[in-house]
């Protein structure tokens, strides 16, 4: 059958003799109709120009498409006869025969192009897209309405208004604002006291100090790293299908909680995390930001190709960054240009590029008192290690090198034998699994001289070595009983003093070719290509020079890039508005929305930059306009013309997010451990769900980590904790600068039933006994809904609430039994049915709407 | 128990008030789900999509190549090599198969010994033998055949049906999906029932198998029903009088999911009661064998489902992804679903359900009639395929299609077709319309672009339709 086709192959090539061919009249005109539309000046589609003779010949990203004197051999005669997967045109009228015969002869003859001949593309001029140019600054426009602004930010919403003849809402009441603004900034509600100590403050000044207060507080930056850790994609576990442990993810995510509290300018901020480590003579805590990039998944399944994951962590870093800072979806143009955004696939490459050399390690990072206590431990670990390791490190010295040697020959010979194929994929995917060792770690520490490795390294190696090693010498193995030193070295290490890590990245100076991958299949190499930054965008100083990494996140926070700014401030916007002024948080492309109110938006970033890209300072700017502060309530009269409220004549009722509806139970009920940062917890969760995930039991944290702020969950990324799925978490495999705001039955069934929030109504009704034992059955019921809701119950709302609790107490009164299983607690001098209809009041109120909203 | 007849029952003390309200509230709660027109004349009523993740192979279940044993271990020709992506493709030998192959039925469809029970019920299928995908990883791969397109954020097909049709079941959700697994999971996990940027109520909700089959469908302990329905009779009073002071319509939005939420706990409890099947239907779907327990268990589900008025069920069985080792884990897959699904076949057919019923079968891709050459797999015995999207098959049965024909040809080793090649989006055009659904003009409007489940292709296979 081989031969049989192959020789039809050879048989369709064969050419005979043709005429001269006249380029203008016969070739042009092919070109012109068929080729040029998306291979010309503007458009060069997979990097080929067709209008002009030296871009006709210097070819595309996959290399050149025209051998002069040989059509065989050029790529363009096998894409237009439709010998290759794909066809080109790909849309359109095939050509025909005589035509691609006509090109066959043109290119035998010598591809000849008469000089200075060039073919005109009708372009229509398009005007640069509003994201791409730099904000303006913008004069805040004059608006009469005195009496409603606040600041600049609301003459620009009034002026947006008028145009429609709207006005916008009143101010809301001042119990449902310090609720609002304290969910919005800190992610906890308020306490009934201080909503009493705000509502009775009457200096001008007094929301301006709350808002002070609530950003000083060190839960904000629990709630505002959130949307962050979103957009990292952070998780504590490497995905894919074995998805093993990452002990020692949270590291980055108390940096950022960290950095968010104390303020870190959000140009320090990028930078850090993006090339902290490069910085001169970073320190520590500037080195810690770069676990950013740590947040991509890790493939340890055996069979994995060590490449291909490295390749498609750096092509999910790249376009993580890409939508992060600037908004834009890179990642589109990795397996060919842009379709819609001025960004080529080579463009891709060389943000790729940036990205290429930096590598995965895993440094200590000591917690507060670690330090100490890990110095004084640390010796007397080494000398009991060396009592059970030394003599096995010095008989196997000989077999550690020889096991050195052959699989660095395996990769670069490979398969040659399988087996120590298969040594080299092992060592670069297990390493350290489920210690969420750096990928590849194992491998770069190999190809480190030995007398460069440090001490450190050296004996991670040798531990790897030792339990993996044997196919060097399986005898001797044997004989030495290494199976058994392993097994004393795993429980030794249970009393090595804790140190924390921390996963970073690090420049590895091995040079890695930098090429385009067609198709995004990187073993189809392309072109090559250098980092840098896209066109469309200003470039990146120093002009000329060098872009690592350090210069791209430089470049990200420039004045002059238009885009990282609008980004960041649209976010802010979206977290308390929410929905950002442009829609498409996620987008600035043309694919985008539009802005809603474009010279806001400009008006904002330039703010922010001027600000010294105060993060703390742009978020009061927001919160004190009278814009955020009006009332919620939808207006039926704008039904018709913004039922979305896009124009902001009103505040927006949102639907808290996941791991907020779980805080602000635990707050509400007096459960929520106030202790910030840290290791993740295991809080109680069905445990049919964890079964989900491969090989990772969930054991339930015990004490006062049952009840940590739900930012403080161990998120394993095959089966991520249920009640914040059912909430609309985003799956952490992937970037997310959006969540969405979804209504569901099994909301409804979670905040009813889960034994989490049943416990959260019977602790909220030990707390209103604790805290009033003295109250009348519906003044307890008003005080129930301070505490939860922060404003008293309408007489309606007490009298309906009554109404249920007499009956509940009625039909627990029938079965005392039932009513000690729904609350097995003991209320001192309250009976048992009075209290279980108690707690089926307070769970009520943690079921309600106006509960899981932000008015 | 319906909301009027438990009010004249319990009488709980209920203001005249709320009772008003609450019959209103019953009644006027719009239903996002209620049932829409099709386009179309509808030959299915619902869908049970049974999708092996992973993606078995075609060339050990269902087409027989005698060619393939004749040119084990040569090379595929350049032709062929030519039309693969990747490199370490190219060098691979042909594979012969270890399976037998036998003809079946009046249609004479052609089965290996793998699929004994799926033999017999040959009459009743419809192969498509030449689909074809666009890429060869598994996530991307599966949320093509799911979701129309690679890329994240699109709805799944059982998002688009409801979308377009709603559902006939009031207590039960409309896109409910199951899994079962011989060890490994579903590569593309909960992504490929998403529900994209349609509402959320669209998305697939699970079933499982362990603890609650919804999670917290049941009370918690100590409340009965009564109770839980007086606390949500509170909660909705409550609520109902939010919505006045706020004026906000997606206070009803809640109220419904509440509704909702109730019913599905009784709705839930009695659809996973076997204890009305008879022996034989739990014989037949080995729902007490340790070994089909898994898959028949969410083949009866299923069929219940379809009694219920559920209108698109998803069967997930993981992972076919046998690079290594297939003779070994295709035995164990073929052990787990081989069985139900026959079952599952014959006792809709029986109880007169098929014909609504449209039945689908098949994984994102195929598998290379070549073997895998990495590592383990190159090892005496523990040989397997690659992943291969140029041509695969898949059958149908039921609503909407002619039983006992196949479409498409391939070559003599099943590399690619050579008669009728078809795309995922044919198969999900084909579907739509089976349900009634056009699908050029079942589109949502999302980013300035009108959206659809074929993306910008597809055609109805017109050749298989009844």
């Amino acid at each position: 059958m081989r031969r049989h086709l192959l020789g039809l192959l050879f048989a369709l090539g064969f050419c005979y003799a043709e005429p001269a061919v006249d380029f203008s009249k016969q070739v042009a005109p092919i070109l012109q109709r068929s080729c040029l539309s998306c291979h010309n000046l503007a458009v060069q589609s997979n990097g080929l120009r067709l209008d002009t003779k030296s871009g006709a010949l210097a070819g595309g990203y996959t290399g050149k498409v025209i051998i002069p004197g040989n059509s065989e051999r050029s790529r363009l005669i096998r894409l237009v006869s439709g010998q290759e997967k794909i066809v080109m045109p790909p849309a359109g009228p095939r050509l025909k025969p005589e035509e691609v015969a006509v090109l066959r002869s043109w290119i035998d003859a010598g591809a000849d192009w008469p000089q200075g001949y060039a073919l005109r593309v009708a372009q229509p001029t398009k005007p640069k897209h509003w994201a791409f140019i730099a904000p303006a600054n913008v004069t805040p426009p004059v608006v009469g309405a005195a009496t409603f602004v606040r600041n600049p930010i609301d003459q620009f919403i009034v002026a947006r208004l008028k145009r429609d003849g709207i006005s916008p809402s009143p101010e809301t009441d001042r119990r449902t604002l310090i609720r609002r603004v304290s969910l919005d900034l800190t992610g906890l509600p308020p306490t009934p006291a201080e909503v009493e100590s705000f509502i009775n403050d009457d200096r001008p000044e007094a929301y301006s100090v709350l808002v002070d207060r609530l950003l000083a507080s060190p839960h904000f930056g629990e709630r505002w790293a959130r949307p962050w850790l979103d957009l990292a994609r952070y998780a504590d576990s490497d995905g894919y299908e074995t998805d093993q442990l990452r002990p020692h993810a949270w590291s980055w995510r108390q940096w950022v909680i960290d950095a968010l509290n104390r303020n870190l300018p959000y140009d320090k901020f990028t930078i850090q995390q993006i090339a902290g480590d490069l910085l001169p003579g970073a320190t520590l805590e500037q080195t810690l930001g770069t676990g950013f990039h740590r947040n991509t998944l890790s493939n340890r399944e055996g069979g994995a190709d060590l490449e291909e994951y490295r390749v498609e962590q750096i092509v999910d870093r790249t376009a993580t960054v890409g939508s992060t800072w600037l908004g834009l979806t890179v990642g589109c143009a990795r397996c060919h240009d842009h379709k819609y955004d001025p960004i080529s696939q080579k463009e891709f490459y060389q943000l790729y590029a940036v990205f290429n050399s930096a590598d995965e390690v895993n440094i200590p990072a000591p917690a507060d008192g670690e330090w100490g206590e890990y110095l004084r431990e640390w010796p007397g670990y080494l000398k009991k290690r060396a009592e059970l390791v030394g003599r096995l490190e010095a008989e196997l010295a000989p077999e550690l090198a020889e096991w050195e040697r052959r699989i660095l020959e395996a990769e670069k010979k490979p398969g040659v034998d399988y087996r120590w194929d298969r040594q080299l994929e092992l060592l670069g995917l297990i390493w350290e699994g489920n210690k969420g060792g750096g990928q590849l770690e194992g491998v770069y520490i190999l190809k480190t001289p030995r007398e460069q490795r440090t001490e450190a390294q050296q004996r991670r190696f040798f531990d790897y070595f030792l339990r993996q090693g044997s196919l060097v010498n399986p005898d001797k193995f044997k004989t030495l009983n290494v199976k058994e030193a392993v097994k004393q070295l795993d429980a030794l290490d249970k009393t090595a003093p804790p140190l924390t890590m921390a996963p970073v990245v690090f420049e590895n100076p091995l040079p890695k070719p930098n090429y385009i991958h067609v198709r995004g299949d990187f073993r189809s190499r392309g072109i090559e290509v250098t980092p840098g930054t896209p066109a469309i965008l200003p470039r990146p100083e120093p002009e000329g020079g060098k872009v690592d990494r350090l210069v791209f996140a430089r470049w990200l926070v420039s004045r002059d890039n238009p885009l990282t700014a609008r980004v960041a401030v649209n976010r802010f916007w979206q977290e308390l508005f929410g929905a950002g002024l442009v829609l498409t948080a996620e987008d600035f492309g043309t694919q985008g929305a539009a802005p809603t109110h474009p010279e806001l938006l400009d008006w904002l970033a330039v703010q922010f930059m001027e600000s010294g890209w105060d993060v703390k300072k742009t978020l009061k700017l927001i919160v004190t306009s009278a814009t955020y502060r009006q009332s919620s309530k939808v207006r039926p009269d704008l039904l018709a013309t913004d039922a979305q409220n896009q124009l902001l004549a009103r505040q927006s009722r949102l639907r808290l997010p996941a791991e907020i509806i779980r805080d602000q139970g635990l707050a509400v009920s007096a459960l929520l451990s106030p202790k910030i940062g840290g290791p993740s917890v295991h809080p109680p969760q069905p445990s049919a769900v964890a079964k989900e995930a491969f090989e990772t039991p969930w054991v339930v944290s015990n004490g006062p980590d049952r009840y940590r702020r739900g930012i403080y969950t161990w998120l394993q990324r095959t089966a991520p904790f249920a009640q914040f799925l059912t909430f609309d978490a985003p799956d952490p495999t992937r970037t997310c600068a959006r969540r969405e705001r979804s209504n569901t039955p099994l909301q409804a069934l979670t905040l009813l039933n889960d034994p989490v929030f049943v416990e959260m109504a019977q602790a909220f009704t030990e707390r209103l006994f604790r805290e009033r034992p003295d109250l009348s059955p519906d003044e307890r019921i008003d005080y129930a809904y301070r505490t939860s809701l922060g404003r008293p119950a309408t007489a309606a709302e007490v009298a309906r609430l009554r109404q249920y609790f007499e009956a509940q107490r009625a039909l627990f009164s029938k079965d005392d039994t039932a009513a000690s299983k729904f609350f097995g607690w003991k209320i001192p001098n309250v009976t048992q049915e009075e209290s279980s209809a108690w707690a089926g009041v307070a769970s009520i109120l943690l079921n309600l709407d106006e509960f899981l909203t932000r008015e | 128990m319906q909301r009027r007849e438990f009010l004249q029952r319990t009488g709980a003390g209920l203001g005249m008030m709320a009772l008003a309200e609450l019959l209103q509230a019953d009644s006027g709660t719009p239903n996002p789900l209620a049932p829409r027109r099709p386009h179309l004349p509808a030959k299915a009523r619902s869908v049970i999509f049974l999708f092996m993740a992973g993606a078995p192979s075609q060339l050990d279940l269902f087409e027989h190549k005698p060619d393939l044993q004749r040119l084990h271990g040569e090379s595929i020709p350049d032709s062929m090599r030519g039309l693969l992506v990747d490199e370490f493709k190219k060098n691979a030998h042909i594979m012969g198969t270890s399976r037998h192959f036998q003809q079946f039925g009046q249609s004479g469809h052609t089965f290996s010994d793998l699929l004994p029970h799926l033999a017999t019920r040959a009459d009743d299928l419809t192969f498509l033998r030449t689909l074809s995908t666009d890429i060869t990883n598994h996530h991307p791969a599966q949320l093509i055949m799911n979701c129309g397109s690679p890329q994240f954020g699109r709805p799944s097909m059982g998002a688009w049906v409801t979308y377009g049709l709603g559902s006939e079941s009031r207590d039960l959700p409309a896109f409910v999906v199951m899994t079962s697994t011989s060890g490994l999971g579903i590569e593309g996990g909960a992504s490929n029932w998403s529900s994209g940027f349609l509402a959320s109520h669209h998305r697939g909700v699970t079933l499982r198998s362990q603890g609650d089959p919804v999670l917290h469908v049941s009370n918690p302990p100590g409340l009965s029903r009564d109770m839980q329905r007086l606390r949500l009779d509170a909660v909705r009073d409550l609520n109902n009088g939010h919505r006045t002071a706020t004026g906000d319509m997606e206070i009803t939005s809640r109220i419904a999911a509440y509704e909702l939420a109730f019913r599905m706990q009784s709705a839930v409890p009695e659809l996973t009661d076997f204890s009305k099947e008879s022996p034989a239907t739990l014989e037949s779907y080995g729902v007490q064998k340790e070994e089909t327990r898994a898959f028949g268990t969410n083949c009866l589900l299923a069929r219940r489902l379809v009694e219920r008025g559920v209108r698109f069920i998803q069967l997930y069985h993981s992972s076919w992804d046998d690079h290594k080792d297939l003779n070994k884990n295709m035995t164990k897959n073929c052990g787990m679903i081989d069985q139900p699904m026959a079952a599952l076949i014959g006792d809709l057919r029986q109880r007169g359900l098929l014909d609504s019923t449209l039945i689908v079968w098949g994984g994102e891709f195929g598998r290379t009639p070549m073997t895998e050459v990495r590592l383990a797999a190159m090892e005496k015995g523990r040989e397997g395929r690659d992943h291969h999207a140029l041509a695969f098959t898949m059958w149908l049965a039921g609503g909407g299609v002619r039983p006992g024909i196949s479409v498409g040809k391939t070559d003599e080793i099943g590399f690619n077709a050579v008669e009728d090649k078809l795309h995922i989006h044919d198969l999900q055009a084909t579907v739509l319309h089976c349900l009634g659904l056009d699908h050029e003009k079942l589109t949502y409007l999302h980013q300035g672009r009108r959206f659809r489940l074929t993306d910008v292709g597809g055609q109805v296979i017109r050749k298989i339709l009844a």
